[in-house]
């Protein structure tokens, strides 16, 4: 068996339990909190594209998320288009923002198009908070669909985040072990040098940007059907900037395993305290994480690990 | 609606809404655009100055501006020691970017937390016998007294900062060590002495920043993150390490801002400001008066 | 390159699956006696200036009942978690609470846009909810068994305008124009949109219709612009920041509309009020709640004050209380006298009580009618008068914040136009 259908199959098989999982029925907690965490494995995988493997920072994580969250959106207000549309439009939008964002300011040094990511995300909250039809500054509120399959919308859209999770993960992993994650991991290095090896440095870096781009995307069209109210504020949350960060930054940003081990881990964090502790103690405790991680685990869990095993 | 002194008024808000944003981003463009070190959490610090100015206002009721004056020596010393950890965690490993902004989150959300858990979610505000006040300068322009201090300090802190890199030995061994600290340290210099200096200089200019923020508006503790973007696009703006282009550029978002709010309604203002930046960014990236 | 075994990774995922879910197994498995009341609350957040007095009210309601024995005999316990002003948290905060911790009845967050995703959960499980302000949450779901304690009424977009409106009507000879301007967030738009509304139905001319980001540092030059129409009314809709930058610039710039004010929100909090001191002078501003003779008569309110201003400090909330607590507390009055009345925790029996009965509480009577909303609005308009100096004491008793508005609360009379006030 190839390595590419052994991964496929792993893959089939994490959905599969995952189904399994929606039709038991367990407690609904369990499908509202998966949710959350499965979608910033989504996040976090899609920002490690660029971020860890081309080492181009991404900040405006927010407005790839919320592209996609509106995106979804406009074709519920208008066309009522249903779940799977909703996904690809709300990829494929965000993708092609990130292919002209790229395009913009890839020619120059990586923290131009941090910069310009941060722009972005202010000129595009902007934008929706001033475009009345998607609710503006107000919110909107979206009906979900009736009838959905295991009796509950928000268990049958834990499995299909689970489904994107798993999308999400296998192409991270194809790029980093393909020639295209070889070219990534040479510019992110050093990119004059790998410019003069003749990696195509411009073409893999807009590759980089649209694939993540697209990721983002597909994690926040489903979102309105999630929450049922979407207004800017939360849409453009900071939160989402800062965990596309930090979970690579936590779980290892040099392989495709890093962005998941952190989202899981930071993510269920993130959902126990918001159930326990709930308070200001809160951001606290994920600013003491991220300073500890970053003093004492600067490559992440996987570095930690690699570390260990070394001895 | 157009006329003759509305423009003026708007041109002269602008003005100074400009030095006060030019105080606010002097930091980042000293910590950012000379010694390269995305701190994400600057807001953070002036945010803490203006709390700081808050207390000793509502206490003793000490100017605050004064007391950002007074306290700059104060937060020298807090961001010589932020950057000695941020030093040894991050910049001796060689492998800062990534690293570096993570932590500087972590410290923005800690000094976010620990400023409400000890003031609250009340909104601040400070009190100063000119705040309310006018001043007229003649021919239908008027300016506020809360807007005119803090753009003052803020034109003479750039004014201040500019002489003392241009003049002083600290200062050009700042600009030296931004252009190649190998060299300076062949020079016999000490580069890490030369950045902590830098960084305090730049938490200290936050801090005062903070203290004229009070003065003009009612602070929470999230009120930082409004600024984060206006920091970064004016220092970027303006030409990294360039402190007159961060002033150029700070003036320059002051009077579109004004201008869009005078003229053609205020909603789309950020978005021209940050559009802006874009199309700069785009076009010549190095900035207004970038090297 | 190294072969990254996913089997480590394996377990930490099934590790913190365990922990996740133990998390819900251990703290549903608590005794069964007490009466649980769930909610999300903005304890972090924009919102969380509002959210923690009114969490404060609520724990203050608990003390009492419990004092006076409990609900059908059953002490009330409270369980609540921080949904950080973010809609996004609801759905999970709601389920935990219902399936997790298996509370008894629930209430709303504070707010608008937290209590809009809740409600859709409230309909599939067939709950009673009570929504602690938020405008016009139920008019797309006309959900029956959905009750909201803000005084807005059968109409809440207008709610807050039309006070204001109508005293400037009222007034002799009759203003002309109106400049309206608000801040691009929840509330001020929807304020907005009624202000649009009542200046068609009053016949007035609007010269000036903008809204600003919220993040805006100076407002002089949207004064200014204002300034330049010349107009007999001002409305503004703002959030706290914005109240205080639009109200010092028009001191600053000198515009002295003939009635100035609206929708301020934050005027009313004490650091402000504080603050600003005379300049506050004139405004007329919508409220709930203000300590004028005719709103400390009803009973109940002036000890719930005391308890509330005795606790106001350690919870680090407003110190006087006098906006939205006491409208917090009547709202889990109106709930457990639902209870007491229908002798149980059956949903349906409460919320058609609730909607058939007039109640009396701390803010006076409450009775609900269309989409849960009051039968009857009762959002007040008041006048800033007389205000000098910083000092907090004189904000304490009547006399500052006069009620304009409406007349069965009405405690004095408005000094017109805007600049006779600031003599």
């Amino acid at each position: 068996m190839t390595a590419m259908a052994r991964t496929l199959a792993v893959g089939v098989a994490v959905i599969a339990v995952g189904v399994l999982v929606a039709y038991a029925r367990v407690n609904p907690y369990l499908y509202f909190a998966g949710y959350v965490i499965l979608q910033y494995v989504v996040i976090a995988t899609a920002w490690n594209i660029l971020g860890g493997y081309a080492g181009y920072v991404n900040f405006g994580t927010p407005a790839f998320f919320a592209l996609g969250a509106y995106t979804a959106v406009c074709l519920i207000l208008t066309v009522r288009a249903p779940l799977p549309v909703l996904i690809v439009a709300g990829g494929l939008v965000s993708a092609l923002l990130g292919l002209g964002i790229g395009y913009l300011t890839l020619r120059l040094r990586g923290v131009f198009f941090s910069i310009a990511t941060l722009a972005l995300a202010v000129v595009l909250q902007t934008v929706i908070i001033n475009w009345e039809f998607v609710g503006g500054s107000r919110g909107l509120s979206v009906i979900r669909p009736a009838g959905p399959p295991f009796g509950s919308y928000v268990t049958f859209l834990f499995t299909v985040m689970l489904a994107l999770a798993v999308v999400a993960v296998i192409t991270a992993r194809f790029i980093e072990r393909s020639w295209i994650g070889r070219g990534l991991a040479a510019l992110r290095d050093d990119e004059d040098a790998a410019e003069c090896m003749g990696v195509p440095t411009l073409r893999l870096k807009l590759f980089a940007t649209t694939v993540s781009g697209f990721l983002l995307g597909v994690a926040g069209a489903p979102f309105p059907y999630y929450v049922t109210f979407v207004e800017p504020n939360s849409a453009f949350a900071l939160d989402y900037a800062v965990n596309a960060l930090a979970m690579p930054m936590i779980g290892g940003t040099t392989s495709w395993i890093g962005p998941v081990l952190g989202a899981v881990l930071l993510g269920s964090a993130q959902q126990l305290a918001t159930v326990t502790i709930s308070s200001e103690m809160n951001l606290f405790i994920v600013g003491v994480v991220l300073v500890a991680f970053v003093v004492l685990a600067p490559e992440g869990i996987l570095g930690l690990t690699r570390r260990l095993r070394r001895r | 609606m157009f006329s003759w002194d509305l423009l003026a008024n708007a041109l002269v808000a602008g003005v100074l809404l400009g030095g006060f944003y030019a105080a606010v981003s002097l930091g980042v463009s000293l910590i950012f655009g000379l010694l390269d070190i995305a701190n994400i959490a600057q807001p953070a610090f002036v945010i803490l100055g203006s709390y700081t100015a808050y207390v000793l206002n509502n206490a003793y009721g000490v100017d605050a501006i004064l007391t950002g004056i007074l306290l700059t020596p104060v937060f020298f010393v807090v961001g010589a020691i932020v950057y000695r950890v941020y030093y040894g965690s991050f910049e001796r490993r060689g492998d800062e970017s990534l690293r570096g902004l993570v932590f500087f989150f972590g410290i923005l959300f800690i000094v976010e937390v620990c400023l409400s858990l000890k003031f609250g979610v009340d909104y601040r505000l400070v009190q100063a016998p000119y705040i309310g006040k006018s001043l007229d300068l003649g021919g239908g322009v008027g300016v506020a007294y809360r807007l005119l201090v803090p753009c003052l300090v803020g034109v003479a802190m750039t004014a201040v900062l500019y002489l003392f890199l241009g003049r002083s030995f600290y200062g050009r061994a700042i600009m030296a060590v931004s252009q190649d600290g190998v060299a300076l340290r062949l020079m016999g210099a000490d580069p890490i002495h030369i950045k902590t200096i830098a960084f305090g200089i730049g938490i200290a200019a936050a801090s005062l920043a903070g203290a004229l923020l009070v003065t003009i508006a009612p602070v929470v503790p999230s009120t930082d993150r409004d600024y984060i973007g206006r920091m970064f696009a004016i220092t970027v703006l303006g030409g990294m390490g360039s402190i007159l282009g961060t002033l150029v550029a700070a003036i320059v978002l002051g009077i579109v801002e004004s201008l869009m709010a005078t003229f053609f309604g205020p909603s789309w203002s950020l978005a021209v400001s940050f559009g802006i930046l874009l199309v700069v960014l785009a076009v010549r990236p190095a900035g207004l008066f970038g090297r | 390159m190294k072969q990254l075994r996913p089997w480590p990774m394996t377990w930490i995922v099934v590790a913190v699956v365990v922990a996740v879910t133990s998390v819900g197994v251990w703290s549903g498995a608590r005794a069964a006696d007490p009466i649980k009341i769930g909610f999300g609350m903005a304890l972090t957040g924009g919102l969380s200036a509002n959210g923690k007095p009114a969490l404060l009210a609520v724990q203050i309601w608990k003390d009492d009942i419990n004092k006076k024995g409990g609900l059908l005999g059953r002490p009330v316990e409270l369980v609540f978690y921080d949904d950080q002003t973010n809609p996004a948290t609801v759905p999970g905060i709601y389920t935990k609470l219902l399936d997790v911790d298996k509370v008894d009845l629930i209430i709303s967050g504070y707010g608008t846009n937290l209590i809009a995703p809740l409600l859709p959960i409230a309909m599939e499980r067939k709950l009673t909810l009570m929504g602690m302000f938020g405008l016009a949450n139920n008019e797309k779901y006309q959900y029956p068994n959905y009750f909201q304690i803000q005084p807005a009424g059968p109409d809440p977009q207008i709610s807050t305008a039309i006070g204001f409106f109508e005293l400037a009507a009222k007034q002799n000879p009759k203003p002309q124009t109106v400049a309206i301007v608000g801040a691009d967030a929840e509330y001020p738009q929807n304020a907005l949109v009624g202000a649009r509304e009542l200046i068609k139905r009053f016949g007035f001319k609007s010269v000036y219709d903008k809204t600003y980001p919220p993040s805006t540092v100076d407002y002089t030059p949207i004064v200014r612009a204002i300034k330049a129409t010349n107009p007999d009314i001002v409305f503004v809709a703002s959030y706290p920041p914005d109240s205080v930058g639009m109200l010092r610039a028009a001191h600053e710039v000198g515009l002295q509309p003939k009635i100035f004010g609206g929708g301020m929100v934050g005027l009313m909090f004490t650091t402000v009020m504080t603050s600003m001191g005379s300049l506050l002078n004139g405004v007329v501003n919508y409220d709930f709640w203000a300590p004028e003779p005719t709103l400390l008569a009803v009973p109940g309110v002036k000890e719930f004050l005391k308890e509330y201003q005795a606790r106001a400090e350690k919870a680090g909330v407003d110190p006087l209380g006098y906006y939205l607590p006491p409208y917090s507390y009547a709202l889990v009055q109106v709930l457990g006298q639902a209870v007491e009345a229908t002798k149980g925790l059956d949903q349906q029996k409460i919320a058609d009580y609730i909607r058939a009965t007039e109640f009396n509480t701390i803010v006076g009577k409450v009775k609900f009618g269309k989409n849960g909303e009051w039968a009857k609005g009762r959002t007040l308009m008041v006048q800033y008068q007389k205000i000098s100096g910083n000092s907090v004491d004189q904000f304490r008793g009547p006399g500052k914040k006069v009620v304009l508005y409406p007349d069965e609360f009405k405690s004095g009379s408005i000094i017109y136009p805007y600049a006779a006030a600031l003599k």
